[in-house]
């Protein structure tokens, strides 16, 4: 039975660059920060870091992963931090923190931090449907 | 300027919907599934609903249209020299669940425009949208999207503030009010800048002031590449500007490119509101 406070299982992600370029490109995402470390520098950048639309599918993941393949995601909110850099290990942990009935759902509310060397990368909460 | 921009963006609404290059596909999926490295079962049957922004992407060599809000009010910064962009939060809800085989078309409205802030990265103006995906006319997913568009490195610190003294307060008191103020000497007359106690024609020490039309010529100007000035990306040109009442007045000149620049010019003044307490006299192309 999920329960508030429950804590979920750690996911822990090796940020090498063909994980930055491959989302990236997956997320249709062509900014050259995402893929070319050189142009990436000169905008003021240590290197080529990931797209937040990668944040938003690996909190997605995260969750999902925990929650099992029939779970619905309802809303994922993140805000960022510190940017996550190839050869950064990127690790996500979360908990559950809160419970509510919404258009006859079950949604739980799963705070999520993913922080990297640098500290917080991405905070987010996301409301999910167990089935 | 920017205020007024965002205003005039929001009060546009909803720009014209957008369709996704593709519907929802398997291949697409399965490429997002395998970069993201999530190994979920149901996105053999349904997209993973963090996908949705994904299926109308611009793409390489796509642009945005000419009324994407984002786009508009991006454009608006730039110039203000607000040159830098960094995603900072954004929050997508899903109704349900793609699947493949659907069209989806995407549209985006100005939320609001704040600033400028004090950031980490530097000043900036945070923009705020909000996307809706639509499948014909259900609306599927929405989005609220937040970038922060601040002054490029290497502008790090804030602006260098004028010493506000008894002979210059009446000048940036006029500032902030979109007021160029121009000291005239109580005794004859005369006018006279930068603003002083006393008059060098009559030596009276009774200045009042005349606020100026705004307008004038470039006089001389310089480029400034070097050194780093704290607020401020090199290159920027200052300029003295002769002004249309006859005194001469120094200022930025933005929005003209360094090579655009000329003795002869033609400027309007504009008002940069740095904070609260400050707004700074720019010259613009007229």
């Amino acid at each position: 039975m999920t329960g508030i406070g429950e804590v979920l299982p750690e996911l822990v992600i090796e940020v090498t660059p063909t994980f930055v370029i491959s989302t990236a490109l997956a997320t249709r995402d062509f900014q050259d920060v995402h893929h070319d470390p050189e142009l990436a520098r000169e905008r003021g950048s240590a290197g080529i870091f990931l797209n937040i639309l990668t944040d938003t599918g690996l909190v997605s993941r995260f969750v999902t992963d925990w929650a099992g393949p029939d779970a619905l995601v309802r809303r994922i909110s993140l805000r960022l931090g510190v940017p996550c850099h190839a050869h950064e290990t990127l690790r996500l942990t979360g908990r559950v923190t809160g419970h509510a009935v919404a258009d006859g759902e079950d949604r739980w509310e799963v705070s999520v931090v993913g922080a990297n060397s640098l500290g917080d990368h991405v905070t987010a909460t996301v409301w999910v449907v167990r089935r | 300027m920017i205020e007024e921009a965002a205003r005039e963006l929001a009060a546009r609404g909803e720009s014209a919907r957008r369709v996704a290059r593709d519907p929802v596909n398997l291949p697409m999926i399965r490429n997002w599934t395998e970069a993201i490295g999530d190994d979920n079962p149901t996105y053999e049957h349904y997209a993973p609903p963090a996908m949705a922004q994904v299926w109308t992407m611009p793409g390489l060599a796509g642009q945005r249209p000419a009324d994407d809000p984002l786009g508009a009010m991006v454009a608006v910064l730039d110039e203000a020299g607000y040159t830098s962009v960094v995603a900072t939060d954004s929050e997508q809800t899903y109704h349900r669940y793609l699947s493949p085989g659907e069209t989806v078309e995407v549209s985006s409205r100005l939320d609001g425009v704040t600033g400028p802030k004090r950031t980490a990265l530097g000043e900036g103006w945070f923009v705020t949208t909000r996307s809706t995906w639509y499948v014909g006319d259900e609306p599927v997913a929405e989005m609220m999207f937040r970038v922060l568009k601040f002054r490029p490195s290497g502008v790090a610190g804030t602006a260098i503030r004028p010493a506000v003294s008894s002979d210059t307060e009446f000048f940036w008191a006029g500032t902030a009010l979109g007021e160029l103020r121009i000291q005239r000497c109580g005794g004859c007359g005369r006018l006279r800048h930068p603003p002083g106690p006393m008059c060098p024609s009559c030596r009276q020490t009774r200045p009042g002031y005349v606020v100026a039309a705004g307008e004038g010529t470039v006089y001389s100007y310089v480029v400034h590449h070097h050194p780093p000035v704290p607020g401020r990306a090199a290159p920027f040109v200052v300029a003295l500007v002769e002004l249309t009442e006859g005194v001469r007045m120094l200022a930025e000149l933005v929005g003209v490119p360094p090579s655009e620049v000329h003795i002869g010019l033609e400027v309007r003044v504009g008002f940069s509101r740095v904070d609260g307490e400050l707004t700074l006299p720019v010259w613009r192309r007229r």
